[in-house]
């Protein structure tokens, strides 16, 4: 266990998002949280993330308790988030955007390497880097978002539907990317999807929201098998 | 022909001036979402700083780089003790719009009452550094002075130095994605209320240097900077409030289109020049002539 959530829950003033969450992701897996719009799901990563104050329950990574951290704190402790909508600045360049995710180890040389390797997984970035992010296309711009999140190195990786708005070979393109960072350089995963489906055949567990609370959770292959789940929450 | 050459040299040395006030302002904006009206006091704080070390010590350039560091720390100072205070306190429903408009302005208040009680509300005559004579070319003399060039060769710089820092460094990124994008940049590990100081610790520094400039040859008073406020602001408008380069290239035309009119029209004209500017601007081109294309909200 690396990540665990005990009992979270949170609110946007009067509305109760998530109502008493628990689950745990092992180091090294891909957990993805599945839910129709309004779930909690990304109220979820927000909250991991220092976004957003819990009410009650704790958060702990690592064996420490991280609620209530600030994500400035948090993304020196390995943990990077992806949030909702193409997480880029479009005003900066290319290269400034993946600068920024490492811009907090203020180290030249590292901070080279690490875009190196987000260039190596994203080639396309490469031939853009002095082009200003908003000119990118949607998918680029999603490349980006997470290329500038592995830029921080990061341990745990937050990623809010990064499907969202692509066209279903960039989609493909994307899960096997995310399934790469977690096999083969060992990153652990919270994958937000509404593609049930795309997300879970590449995670290793499931975690199924409904109206803030958790409906079903376990290993990602029974919870695709299982009958019920299919026609109520999986939507095909 | 040597006329406009003229008018447009006087236009470029005052118009560096008010660039660098609307520098100020749009640092601040673009931190803190708030219009800094006390920046023509901390700035004429500077000012008489400038004025009195260079009355003891007889040296401007020490006068010059001691009243820019202190005009710096107290941006910091107003922000890390006032701005940020009130902003926690006072962020929901109208108040949260208001409120800092009028600390800023009550601010700007205090400190030029603080200024006429140190240094009385008499004018103070600021001796310029260098000759206020115009150049002299062949049997004709210009009104363009070594004190203009000294005015457009220091803001030039000040405007290098700014654009090394924040193109080229990592201080200077993390200041424009917090600017951008303060989620992002907290996401990124980027401590965004320090980069707000520092913006405001970057804007104090730039108006001490505007006030410094525009001050020589001239009576120094408690207010003698608020014109030039004004003159920053419709700047900053022009240059669409959020863009540094905006604010440079607003301050300059600014400028040069108000010297053609002193020449050409008379003094009388460039306030209401200045004003029918001002509603051109936010009705044309209501994001400036280099903001975003969406809308000033961004
Ligand atoms: N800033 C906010 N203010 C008020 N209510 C909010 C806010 N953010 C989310 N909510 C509410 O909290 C609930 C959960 O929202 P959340 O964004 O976490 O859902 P989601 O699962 O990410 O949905 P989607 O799939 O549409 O992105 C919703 O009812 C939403 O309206
Ligand atoms: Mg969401």
């Amino acid at each position: 266990m690396t990540l665990k959530v005990e009992r979270l829950v949170v609110e946007h003033g009067a509305i109760r998002a998530l109502d008493g969450i628990s689950f745990e992701v092992d180091a090294g897996s891909l957990a993805a949280v599945i839910g129709s719009n309004g779930a909690g799901k990304t109220t979820l990563l927000r909250t991991i993330s220092g976004l957003k104050d819990a009410k009650l329950g704790k958060i702990f990574w690592k064996d420490r308790e991280i609620t209530g951290m600030k994500p400035e704190d948090l993304v020196r402790r390995g943990l990077a988030h992806v949030s909702e909508g193409k997480s880029v600045i479009p005003e900066l360049t290319v290269r400034e955007n993946l600068s920024l995710g490492g811009i907090w180890r203020n180290n030249k040389s590292e901070l080279e390497e690490s875009i190196g390797e987000v260039i190596n997984l994203f080639p396309r970035l490469g031939e853009r880097m002095d082009q200003r992010a908003d000119t990118l296309s949607g998918g680029e711009r999603q490349m980006l978002a997470i290329g500038r999140a592995l830029a921080s190195k990061p341990e745990l990786l937050l990623l809010d539907e990064p499907s969202l708005g692509l066209a279903p070979l960039v989609v493909e393109q994307i899960f096997e990317t995310i399934s790469q960072l977690c096999r083969q350089q060992g990153i652990t995963i919270i994958l937000v999807e509404q593609n049930a489906m795309g997300a879970l055949a590449i995670a290793d567990t499931g975690i199924i929201i409904n109206l803030g609370v958790i409906v079903a959770q376990g290993d990602a292959g029974s919870l695709v098998a299982d009958p019920a789940l299919k026609s109520a929450y999986l939507g095909y | 022909m040597q006329q406009l050459i003229n008018t447009l040299l006087i236009g470029v040395s005052i118009g560096s001036i008010y660039a660098l006030m609307a520098l100020a302002l749009v640092l601040v904006w673009r931190s803190t979402r708030v219009v800094n009206f006390a920046q023509a006091g901390q700035a004429i704080l500077s000012t008489y700083i400038a004025w009195e070390v260079v009355n003891r010590s007889g040296s401007f350039l020490m006068a010059f780089i001691l009243a820019v560091a202190i005009g710096g720390l107290i941006g910091g100072l107003v922000e890390s003790g006032l701005m940020r205070v009130l902003l926690k306190h006072a962020n929901e429903g109208p108040v949260a719009a208001v409120a800092p408009v009028i600390a800023t302005l009550g601010l700007l208040a205090v400190i030029r009452a603080v200024v006429g009680l140190i240094w009385t509300n008499e004018g103070k005559r600021f001796e310029s550094p260098v000759s206020t004579a115009g150049f002299v070319i062949g049997d004709a003399t210009l009104p363009f002075s070594r004190l203009n060039l000294l005015i457009i060769v220091t803001a030039a710089v000040v405007m290098i130095i700014f654009s090394i820092i924040f193109q080229k460094t990592n201080l200077g990124l993390a200041l424009r994605a917090a600017a951008y994008n303060p989620e992002i940049a907290r996401l990124s590990g980027v401590r965004v209320a320090t980069t707000r100081t520092i913006g405001w610790i970057f804007a104090g520094a730039a108006g001490a240097v505007a006030g410094i400039l525009v001050s020589p040859n001239d009576s120094l008073t408690p207010n003698s900077l608020d014109t030039l406020l004004v003159f920053g602001f419709v700047a900053a408008v022009i240059g669409g409030l959020e863009s540094l380069i905006g604010a440079v290239v607003g301050g300059l035309v600014l400028g040069v289109g108000l010297s053609f009119v002193l020449i050409y029209l008379g003094t009388s004209l460039i306030f209401p020049t200045t004003f029918v500017v001002l509603v051109l601007i936010l009705l044309l081109k209501p994001a400036g002539l280099f903001g975003a294309k969406g809308a000033r909200s961004a």
